[in-house]
């Protein structure tokens, strides 16, 4: 057994472990900061499946974003969890539940079994076309140019689950409230310091991982995930506010990512052989258009999923 | 000069993980919030900073050398703006202990707090 051999199994071990004693801890908070660890040991465990474009995502968002939101969540939880840990747990639920847990992990388990070996791949088919758009790196190449239509929905959706989150807010914030609550934090104390010196760092960091991802592990995703994180920590130093929905170029952002993929799409049945077909000539500056109009719209959308629906009026 | 780098990289990233497991140990063991954080952040300055002091001769480019670096020095800036939030919010709330024990309880007397 090599050395690698063995710090896979004990890196599966601490990741089943954390697992588990996530799910079988009482307090929220503590299983938000178990769900945090999984999420950061994960990453470890895609780099060593060599797939650092899922590690990066994974630290990222299961590590990063939603560590955030759900450390927001579990304190919003607080006051409901005394009452609820008050009452006793009532046996017919929780036996329905234990059932159902039973039977969705063995359909599972079935499911992974039953898996052809080796697994069907299209990767030689992706490698052997990499030469057509001129990228280096083979996971940008099928979502930016084989797959194009996967990612541009997928922004799609992003806008809607935004529209989901706003959807909360009552009546009178639709038309134009503030997301979140309005941070306060002491001006000189140190948060308001690393709100000041670490944004430079993380956006030049965000766009480096844009950049690289033509022909090295990364990309958009992750590079707007890296902004998206830059802004937060402004707005939760209270230097700056969140802007309220109904700013028009909040909105431009929040479609532009979307907007120019379909435009490249129109434009590739118009002059080209299909929908996002890109003229072979154009592909990687077409590809790198898009991917820099969708870092703004993943930055934006993220943001504001993470700071909420509105709640406050534009107005102070 | 191989072997002399060499020799660098085992006793600089040995004595990291020396603090890492300190860390660890003073983590695990420490009474309350503010000494828990103590023992964290060695880990994280001198435990981190040593390690990549090791990892430096085997960088290969200059490149590589500058962004270990640049990580070091990230995670020092991360960890202790985020010790101090922690060590705030637990002087505010007045529970720095593990069982609630306030700040002032514990200086006073050594006693088992209830």
């Amino acid at each position: 057994m090599t050395v690698a051999t063995a710090l896979e199994i004990v890196l599966a071990v601490i990741v089943l472990g954390i697992a588990f004693w996530t799910t079988m801890v009482r307090d929220t908070s503590a299983a938000v900061v178990g769900f945090l660890a999984y999420g950061l040991l994960l990453a470890l465990v895609w780099v060593r499946l060599g797939a650092v474009d899922v590690a990066l995502t994974e630290a990222a968002i299961g590590g990063g974003l939603a560590g955030v939101l759900l450390l927001g969540a579990a304190a919003r939880l607080r006051g409901a969890e005394i009452s609820a840990d008050a009452e006793r747990p009532r046996t017919i639920p929780s036996a329905a539940a234990a059932v159902l847990a039973t039977i969705v992990v063995g359909a599972l388990a079935a499911a992974v079994l039953s898996l052809p070996d080796p697994a069907p791949t299209l990767a030689p088919a992706a490698a052997a076309n990499a030469a057509a758009t001129g990228l280096g790196n083979p996971v940008t190449n099928v979502l930016m140019a084989f797959r194009a239509m996967d990612t541009m929905l997928e922004k799609v959706v992003l806008l809607l689950a935004l529209l989901g989150v706003w959807s909360l807010a009552p009546d009178r914030l639709w038309a134009g409230g503030r997301p979140g609550p309005r941070h306060r934090a002491d001006p000189n104390g140190v948060l308001a310091f690393l709100a000041r010196v670490l944004p430079p760092i993380g956006i030049v960091v965000g766009i480096y991982i844009l950049w690289a991802g033509a022909n090295h592990p990364g990309g958009a995703f992750q590079g707007g995930t890296i902004v998206a994180a830059m802004w937060l920590l402004v707005i939760m130093a209270g230097i700056v506010d969140t802007p309220p929905v109904s700013a028009r170029r909040l909105r431009l952002v929040l479609i532009c990512g979307p907007a120019v993929f379909v435009v490249v799409g129109l434009a590739g049945l118009a002059f080209g052989a299909a929908f996002l077909a890109y003229p072979a000539a154009y592909a990687k500056p077409l590809i790198v258009m898009i991917e820099v109009a969708m870092v703004l719209t993943i930055a934006a959308t993220l943001g504001l999923l993470l700071a909420g629906a509105p709640e406050r009026s534009a107005e102070p | 000069m191989s072997l002399a780098l060499d020799i660098l990289t085992i006793a600089a990233v040995s004595a990291g993980a020396f603090f890492f497991l300190a860390g660890t140990v003073g983590l695990l063991r420490f009474p309350d919030t503010l000494t828990r954080l103590h023992a964290l952040t060695k880990a994280d300055n001198l435990g981190l900073g040593l390690v990549v002091l090791g990892l430096l001769p085997q960088a290969g480019n200059l490149r590589i050398a500058l962004k270990l670096i640049c990580v070091w020095l990230l995670v020092l800036l991360a960890g202790a703006t985020v010790s101090q939030l922690i060590a705030g919010a637990a002087l505010a709330s007045g529970a720095s202990g593990q069982r609630g024990n306030s700040i002032n309880a514990h200086d006073r007397s050594n006693e088992p707090q209830p």
